[in-house]
C-alpha cells in the first residue's frame, strides 16, 4: 500500500463519522423497532393474550390491574405486539431507552407508558465526569454481542471519543464500571473485586437484557440474574443486545451531553 | 471405509432410534470409538446421558470424506474405562467434561482437571503445569482482559520473552445453558439457542432448529433453508471481516483497523435488514424463520452487499500488499497439519493447516445441500494463514451470497412443527464462521430432551491456540489470539 494510494482514498471518503447528536440519529432498522410503549389501560378486563408469549415473563397481569411490562427483561421479540388484539403494546421505533432505575423501565401504568429515560448525573459527579469518563467493561457471562456492541461504539463511525468517552484497561484507570452478561457466578469474584479496584466516586452501567435482568438465561442457578446482584447500577441500558445507538443515548444521557434540539426520536427507518 | 463402521450410521440433520443405537460396556465401547479414530473418524461429540442414576456415554464421530457421521452409546456404567486421550488428543476435553459432570473416570489422562465447574465465585482450576528452572518466569493473565472481551485465565511460561507452554482456563462464563435444557424444549430455551454464542446467533440458532426439525421427523420449507444459508454467511462475512481489522489493529496497521470495523458494521445491517437484529436474534426458529426478504428488500440486500464486498476487498489489499503486516504475520503462531489434525480442529483454524474441513462441503445440510462455495484452504499454519483462510472466505461467502439472492426460493418461510418425537437421538453440524457446530439431543419417552449436548468450535480449537504459542515471544499472544478468535461462553457454555 502506497501513502498516496491511503491519502487519495480518505480525501475520496471523506469523514466517516456521523453527525449524531449535532445532526439526527442514524435510524434503526425498520423492523428493530425501538423501544415498547405499552397503555394498559387499553387492555379489557380478563384479557391477557400477551403475557404467555413473552418468553422471559417479562409481562405480567396482576389480579384486578392491567399489564406491565418489564422493558429490562425484555428480548424484543415483539410476540406480545403481534398476539395483543387491542394494540396496547406498540413498537416505537424510538432507540432512547436508558434509565436510572429498574422501575423506570417498568412500562404500562398511565403515566407510564413509555419508559422514564435517564436525568444526567448530578453536582459533583456531573462536574467530574462530564467530559470526561473512562470506564472498564467487565463481561461476566455476555455472550461477545454486547460486548460488540459497547466496541462498535470505538469505531470511526462512532467515533465515542469525541465526548471525552474512552473504554480504559485498567480499574485503576476508570471512573465507572460497565457490565454485559447475566453475572456468571464463576465471575462473581472477579467482578467484585474489579468493582472495589475502582476509585470513589464511581458509578456503574449495565448494559443489555442479561446484565439488567438475567435475560434469557434468568432463573439459571449458576447466573446471579443481572450486575445488580453484585454491584450498585446506575444506568440500565436495556436492549438484546442493545444497538450501539441506545447505548451512546444513554451514555450521553447520563452526561447531559444531550441538549434539548438534539434529543429526539429518528425518522422511521426505512426498510 | 464408514460402510464397516460397527457404529450406526446417520446423516448430518437426521435423527435415529435410541434404540438402534448399538452399545457395549464402557471399556469396549471406549476401545470401538478409539478403533473408528484410528480408521480416520473425527469426535464431533462425547457425552454423559443419565439413565437410571448411572450413565451412558455417547459418541459421535464424523467420517469426513464419506459425508457421513455415525453414532454408538455404551451401557450404563459408573466408574470408569481407559482413556482415550493418549492415543487420541482430541478427546482430552471431551473425557474432562464427561469427569466433571458425570464422575466417569478417564483412567490414565494425562491431564484430569475441572473443564468449568467453580466454587465461590470463581471457576476450579485446578494446579496449573509449572516449567522450572532459574531463568523460568510464569506470566497470569486475566480473568479480565485489557480490552472489551469475554472473561478467560492464561498462564504462560516463559524463559525471558519466549513462550515455553500456555495453559487456559476457563469456565469463568459459565451459564448452566446445557444443563438448563433438560426436560425441554421449555419456553426459554429458542432465545437461549440465539445466545448460546452472541455472535454466532445463526450458527448456533439454525443448529437447534435443525435439531428440533429431525427430532419431529420435519424439514423447514425451502425458502426458510434459503434464507438461513444466507442468515450464515452474512454472519461469516461480517466476522471474518471484524477479525481482519482487529489482526490489523493488533499489527498496528490502523487503515484496514478503521476500515474493517466500520464494514462489519455494513454487514451486520444486512442481517438487521432480515429481521431487525444486527446479530440476527429471533429469526431461525424450529420449523423455518421468523422473518421473510421481500422482493423490495431482497433488491436492497443485493445493492448494499456489493457496496460492502467492494469495500472489504480494498481494505484487504492494502493488507496484503503491506510488508510490515506479512511480516508480522508471517511465521508467527504455527500450528503443523499433524498437530490440527491430531488434536481434531475445526474451522478456519484447520483450514490454515491446510486440512481440507468444511461441514458445508463434508456434511451438507439445509440448502448448503444445493448450493456450495469451494472449501477454502492455506498450508501454512501461522497467522498469514488463519488470516488468509478468512479473505479467502469473505470472497467466497460473497460471491455464492451474489447467486443465491439472485435466485431465492418460492414458498412459505415458516410451518409449524410437531414436537419433537420420544427416544430418539438428533445430531446437526453447523459451519459457522468459527467452525464446526455440534447440537445433539436425545428426547425421553415424553419426547423432552434427557439430554442435550452443544459443541462449539472453540470447545475444540483452543488448545490450537496454546499449541501456536509455544516458542512464540509472549508479546506475540494478542495477534495469535485474534487470529484463533475464539469464544469463550461457547466453551463454558
Amino acid at each position: 500500500m502506497f501513502v498516496v494510494d491511503t491519502i487519495t482514498h480518505r480525501l475520496k471518503r471523506g469523514c466517516e463519522t456521523m453527525a449524531y447528536p449535532k445532526g439526527p440519529p442514524p435510524p434503526l432498522p425498520d423492523r428493530h423497532g425501538g423501544a415498547l410503549r405499552v397503555e394498559a389501560a387499553k387492555c379489557p378486563d380478563g384479557c391477557a393474550e400477551c403475557v404467555p408469549v413473552c418468553p422471559t415473563q417479562a409481562i405480567v397481569r396482576a389480579p384486578g390491574g392491567g399489564i406491565t411490562l418489564d422493558l429490562g427483561r425484555c428480548l424484543f421479540c415483539a410476540a406480545c405486539v403481534q398476539a395483543c388484539p387491542h394494540g396496547a403494546i406498540t413498537q416505537t421505533g424510538d432507540h432512547r431507552m436508558a434509565a436510572r432505575s429498574r422501575g423506570d423501565l417498568v412500562l404500562g401504568a398511565p403515566g407510564m407508558e413509555t419508559v422514564r429515560l435517564a436525568s444526567a448525573l448530578d453536582g459533583k459527579l456531573r462536574r467530574l465526569f462530564g467530559r470526561s469518563l473512562r470506564l472498564r467493561v467487565v463481561s461476566a457471562g455476555g455472550g461477545g454481542a454486547d460486548e460488540a456492541g459497547l466496541n462498535v461504539l470505538g469505531t470511526i463511525g462512532w467515533d465515542i471519543g469525541r465526548f471525552g468517552i474512552q473504554f480504559v484497561a485498567s480499574p485503576r484507570h476508570a471512573d465507572g464500571l460497565v457490565v454485559t452478561g447475566p453475572v456468571s457466578r464463576n465471575m462473581e469474584e472477579a467482578l467484585r473485586k474489579t468493582w472495589e479496584a475502582i476509585a470513589e466516586p464511581k458509578i456503574v452501567i449495565a448494559v443489555g437484557a442479561c446484565a439488567i435482568s438475567g435475560g434469557p438465561f434468568a432463573g439459571n442457578p449458576e447466573v446471579r440474574n443481572g450486575a445488580e446482584a453484585v454491584v450498585p447500577v446506575d444506568l440500565f441500558i436495556p436492549g438484546w443486545p442493545p444497538h450501539p445507538l441506545t447505548i451512546l443515548d444513554g451514555l450521553l444521557r447520563l452526561l447531559g451531553r444531550l441538549e434539548a434540539g438534539t434529543d429526539a426520536r429518528p425518522a422511521p427507518g426505512r426498510p | 471405509m464408514s460402510t464397516s463402521s460397527a457404529f450406526l450410521l446417520l446423516a448430518n440433520g437426521t435423527s435415529v432410534p435410541w434404540a438402534d443405537l448399538p452399545e457395549w460396556p464402557v471399556g469396549e465401547f471406549a476401545r470401538r470409538t478409539s478403533a473408528e479414530i484410528e480408521r480416520g473418524a473425527r469426535l464431533c461429540a462425547w457425552f454423559g446421558v443419565p439413565e437410571d442414576g448411572a450413565t451412558r456415554l455417547v459418541a459421535v464421530v464424523a467420517f469426513d470424506a464419506d459425508n457421513t457421521l455415525a453414532a454408538a452409546r455404551s451401557l450404563p456404567a459408573s466408574g470408569g474405562y481407559p482413556s482415550l486421550t493418549a492415543a487420541h488428543p482430541q478427546a482430552h476435553l471431551f473425557e474432562r467434561e464427561v469427569w466433571e459432570q458425570d464422575g466417569i473416570v478417564p483412567q490414565g489422562h494425562p491431564w484430569l482437571k475441572p473443564v468449568r465447574a467453580g466454587a465461590a465465585g470463581a471457576p476450579a482450576a485446578g494446579d496449573f503445569f509449572r516449567v522450572e528452572g532459574r531463568e523460568v518466569h510464569e506470566v497470569a493473565v486475566g480473568p479480565v482482559h485489557a480490552g472489551i472481551i469475554e472473561p478467560g485465565h492464561f498462564r504462560f511460561q516463559c524463559a525471558g520473552e519466549e513462550v515455553l507452554h500456555l495453559e487456559i482456563a476457563l469456565g469463568y462464563q459459565h451459564r448452566g445453558v446445557e444443563r438448563g435444557m433438560t426436560a425441554g424444549p421449555h419456553r426459554l430455551t429458542e432465545s437461549q439457542m440465539d445466545a448460546v454464542v452472541g455472535d454466532t446467533t445463526i450458527g448456533h440458532a439454525t443448529a437447534y432448529a435443525s435439531v428440533a426439525e429431525a427430532l419431529a421427523g420435519a424439514e423447514a420449507p425451502l425458502r426458510a433453508q434459503w434464507l438461513r444459508l444466507v442468515a450464515l454467511e452474512l454472519e461469516r462475512l461480517a466476522n471474518h471481516t471484524g477479525d481482519l481489522g482487529a489482526l490489523a489493529n493488533d499489527v498496528a496497521f490502523l487503515p484496514a483497523a478503521s476500515a474493517c470495523g466500520r464494514i462489519r458494521g455494513d454487514f451486520m445491517n444486512l442481517t438487521a435488514l432480515i429481521c431487525g437484529n444486527r446479530f440476527g436474534r429471533g429469526l431461525v426458529r424450529p420449523g423455518g424463520c421468523r422473518h421473510d426478504l421481500e422482493p423490495e428488500r431482497l433488491a436492497r440486500m443485493i445493492e448494499r452487499l456489493d457496496g460492502g464486498l467492494a469495500d472489504v476487498e480494498t481494505a484487504c489489499e492494502w493488507l496484503w500488499d503491506s510488508a510490515s503486516v506479512r511480516m508480522r504475520f508471517e511465521g508467527t503462531g504455527t500450528v503443523s497439519a499433524e498437530q490440527a489434525a491430531e488434536l481434531g480442529l475445526v474451522g478456519p483454524a484447520a483450514r490454515a493447516c491446510g486440512l481440507v474441513r468444511d461441514v458445508r462441503y463434508d456434511h451438507p445440510a439445509g440448502w448448503h445441500r444445493l448450493a456450495q462455495a469451494p472449501v477454502a484452504v492455506w498450508p501454512s499454519g501461522d497467522v498469514f494463514a488463519r488470516a488468509r483462510v478468512r479473505w479467502l472466505e469473505i470472497q467466497r461467502s460473497g460471491q455464492l451470497l451474489r447467486e443465491q439472492l439472485a435466485s431465492p426460493a418460492d414458498g412459505e418461510v415458516r410451518l409449524e412443527p410437531a414436537g419433537p418425537a420420544p427416544e430418539r437421538l438428533a445430531v446437526s453440524l453447523v459451519e459457522g464462521w468459527r467452525g464446526e457446530i455440534c447440537h445433539a439431543a436425545v428426547t425421553d419417552q415424553a419426547g423432552r430432551f434427557r439430554r442435550y449436548k452443544i459443541v462449539d468450535p472453540s470447545f475444540h480449537n483452543w488448545i490450537g491456540l496454546a499449541l501456536a504459542m509455544r516458542g512464540q515471544a509472549v508479546s506475540d499472544f494478542p495477534v495469535c489470539n485474534k487470529s484463533f478468535n475464539l469464544s469463550y461462553c461457547g466453551f463454558d457454555l
